[in-house]
């Protein structure tokens, strides 16, 4: 998938967890918790999120991954992916 | 006969939740949230766990735990719960302490204790903001093998007046002493210290009404006077529970009762690894506590002297005296009529930290009398703070150890759960059990009011994974 329709899924993720984070300039190289003010509670249910809206597993061991925008479109492209071809 | 609590269930469920602590209530409503077919049994009459109050008569309510918790709950309540329970959330402004160290009353929090650490302790401003980054810093994953007490001593060594500033409190909220790992004191106090301390406006009863509407959107069936006795296990996994003798099935338990008794007793011992259930019979509770309510009559009214009171008689601070029956210290929670808008009523509560192996063995007399002996000292203690408080209250009883366990069923009625280790032990359940998954209050981090609802939250959201996996499992069998 490409990254940008991915960062896209992510952003859209945040807002709805985190109504108050303001998502409209967001750099994807840096860390998110680093610009959004995103607490670990926050992480968790961006990972809820993916599980209901794409069917798409985050394992604990994984979470890191989704550190930043870029790091999100390298981790979930493919299993987005994989989620809608199936 | 009595009244059948479990008539027209549904035949399968996706999640059954045993107990409505905060952290099974709010794990509840998340699964139910996000789709899943969730029930929830409860053994009281009333939902909330601690989460509680009572009312007596001559229209008196005693809130059991409401005072007070972090700023954190206000983000957690409007992502977990609702807006309309998040927007009820207010601070409490005047936290006092009193004992023969200081005198001081504060807000609570980091710019303030600042303050008053310099100029009215004498501590560098340096050595004050490194304590503060310390134990803001402090996260699951440090070293736990420092205590408090060394941590305490490393910053401000000696200074028991320090330590005592720093710790009534947050053992006031989650029964810990300076012998446990310092990385739950600094996760702890750090949470309180970023805001203050806040209350639910409204009272318990309103926010437990206000939560059951909730889960009753989301779809949750809520069945209470619902005893669990047994976990159902089946070809390793967790399939049910069986409940008021009653069979009910679901694709994954999550248990909210006390974690040993979830391990020890819901579990037939088959079903655990040697290793685990020696682990899990270690874990420490942790201490009790014992309350005294006091209602004052309609009409009566008192001044405004704080909203919290860390009152002592004692000359020094350490953690043995605060859980002594001898009691020295005490906490007073002062509930003013706005804590309930509309009504004109005013109540006291006492909260001392207590052993329960001090409660457990008296005689029926003994116990009555030890009872009667902590209302009149309690009384006694306020009058130095409300002169003629006595004349003033119509309504008073205490509460003991051995009330939070016949109340709550908690094992030794271990109001604040378990020592650190219980963390750990709950959350590798899921390990022994595939399916069957502990939330509460373990480990420390996780307690209070705060703790309890973010676990559930953590532990919902493990739940929600394994029942997707083993639907993926089920579609390509």
């Amino acid at each position: 998938m490409a990254d940008e329709k991915v960062k896209g899924i992510v952003l859209d993720i945040i807002a709805t967890v985190a109504p108050d984070a303001d998502i409209s300039d967001v750099d994807p190289a840096k860390r998110l918790r680093d610009q959004l003010d995103l607490d670990s509670m926050d992480f968790l249910d961006i990972v809820m999120e993916l599980r209901k809206r794409y069917k798409v597993e985050v394992p604990k061991e994984d979470y890191p991954r989704l550190e930043s925008l870029d790091s999100c479109a390298e981790y979930l492209g493919p299993k987005l992916e994989a989620h809608l071809t199936s | 006969m009595a009244v059948d609590r479990l008539q027209e269930l549904a035949n399968h469920y996706d999640v059954i939740v045993i107990g409505s602590g905060l952290a099974g209530m709010t794990a509840a409503n998340y699964l139910g949230k996000n789709g899943r077919k969730v029930l929830l049994l409860e053994q009281h009459y009333n939902f909330g766990g601690m989460a509680t109050w009572f009312n007596r008569k001559g229209g008196h309510i005693f809130d059991i735990s409401l005072h007070g918790f972090p700023v954190g709950m206000i983000k957690s309540c409007r992502k977990y719960w609702s807006k309309e329970i998040a927007d009820s959330i207010v601070q409490l402004k005047s936290i006092r302490f009193d004992n023969p160290q200081f005198t001081l009353e504060t807000t609570f929090d980091r710019a303030d204790f600042t303050n008053i650490l310099i100029e009215k302790f004498g501590i560098k401003g340096e050595t004050v903001e490194a304590f503060f980054d310390t134990a803001r810093g402090m996260d699951f994953y440090d070293d736990q093998t420092m205590t408090t007490r060394e941590l305490f001593e490393k910053f401000f060594p000696g200074r028991t007046d320090v330590w005592r500033l720093l710790m009534e409190p947050i053992a006031y909220a989650n029964g810990s002493t300076l012998d446990d790992p310092a990385i739950t004191y600094g996760i702890v106090f750090s949470n309180f210290m970023s805001k203050g301390v806040f209350i639910f406006r409204g009272g318990t009863d309103l926010l437990i009404r206000l939560m059951k509407k909730e889960l009753a959107r989301n779809g949750v069936d809520l069945r209470r006077q619902s005893l669990v006795e047994k976990v159902i296990v089946e070809n390793r996994k967790a399939v049910g529970v069986s409940v008021n003798g009653k069979e009910i099935r679901g694709n994954a338990v999550l248990s909210n009762a006390n974690l040993k008794k979830t391990v020890i007793d819901f579990v037939d011992k088959e079903h655990l690894s040697a290793n685990f259930l020696a682990q899990a019979r270690d874990v420490r509770l942790n201490n009790s506590s014992a309350q005294v309510y006091m209602g004052l009559k309609k009409g009566e009214a008192i001044p405004f002297i704080g909203d919290l009171l860390f009152t002592s008689v004692r000359e020094d601070f350490n953690s043995e005296a605060l859980l002594s029956k001898n009691i020295t210290s005490r906490t007073f929670s002062m509930y003013y009529p706005s804590i309930r808008p509309g009504s004109d009523r005013y109540a006291i509560v006492s909260s001392t930290n207590a052993n329960y192996d001090d409660w457990a063995n008296l005689s029926d007399e003994e116990y009555k009398r030890n009872k009667q002996h902590l209302i009149d000292d309690t009384i006694h203690a306020l009058e130095k703070y409300l002169p003629g408080i006595r004349g003033k209250i119509d309504h008073v009883e205490a509460s003991t150890p051995r009330t939070f366990e016949f109340y709550t069923h908690q094992v030794m009625g271990a109001t604040f759960g378990t020592k650190f280790e219980g963390l750990q032990v709950s959350m590798d359940l899921p390990k022994q059990v595939p399916g069957l998954f502990h939330a509460g209050s373990v480990g420390i981090i996780m307690s209070g009011w705060l703790g309890a609802i973010n676990y559930g939250v953590i532990v919902a959201n493990e739940v929600d994974s394994y029942l997707h996996s083993e639907s993926k499992e089920t579609i390509s069998r």
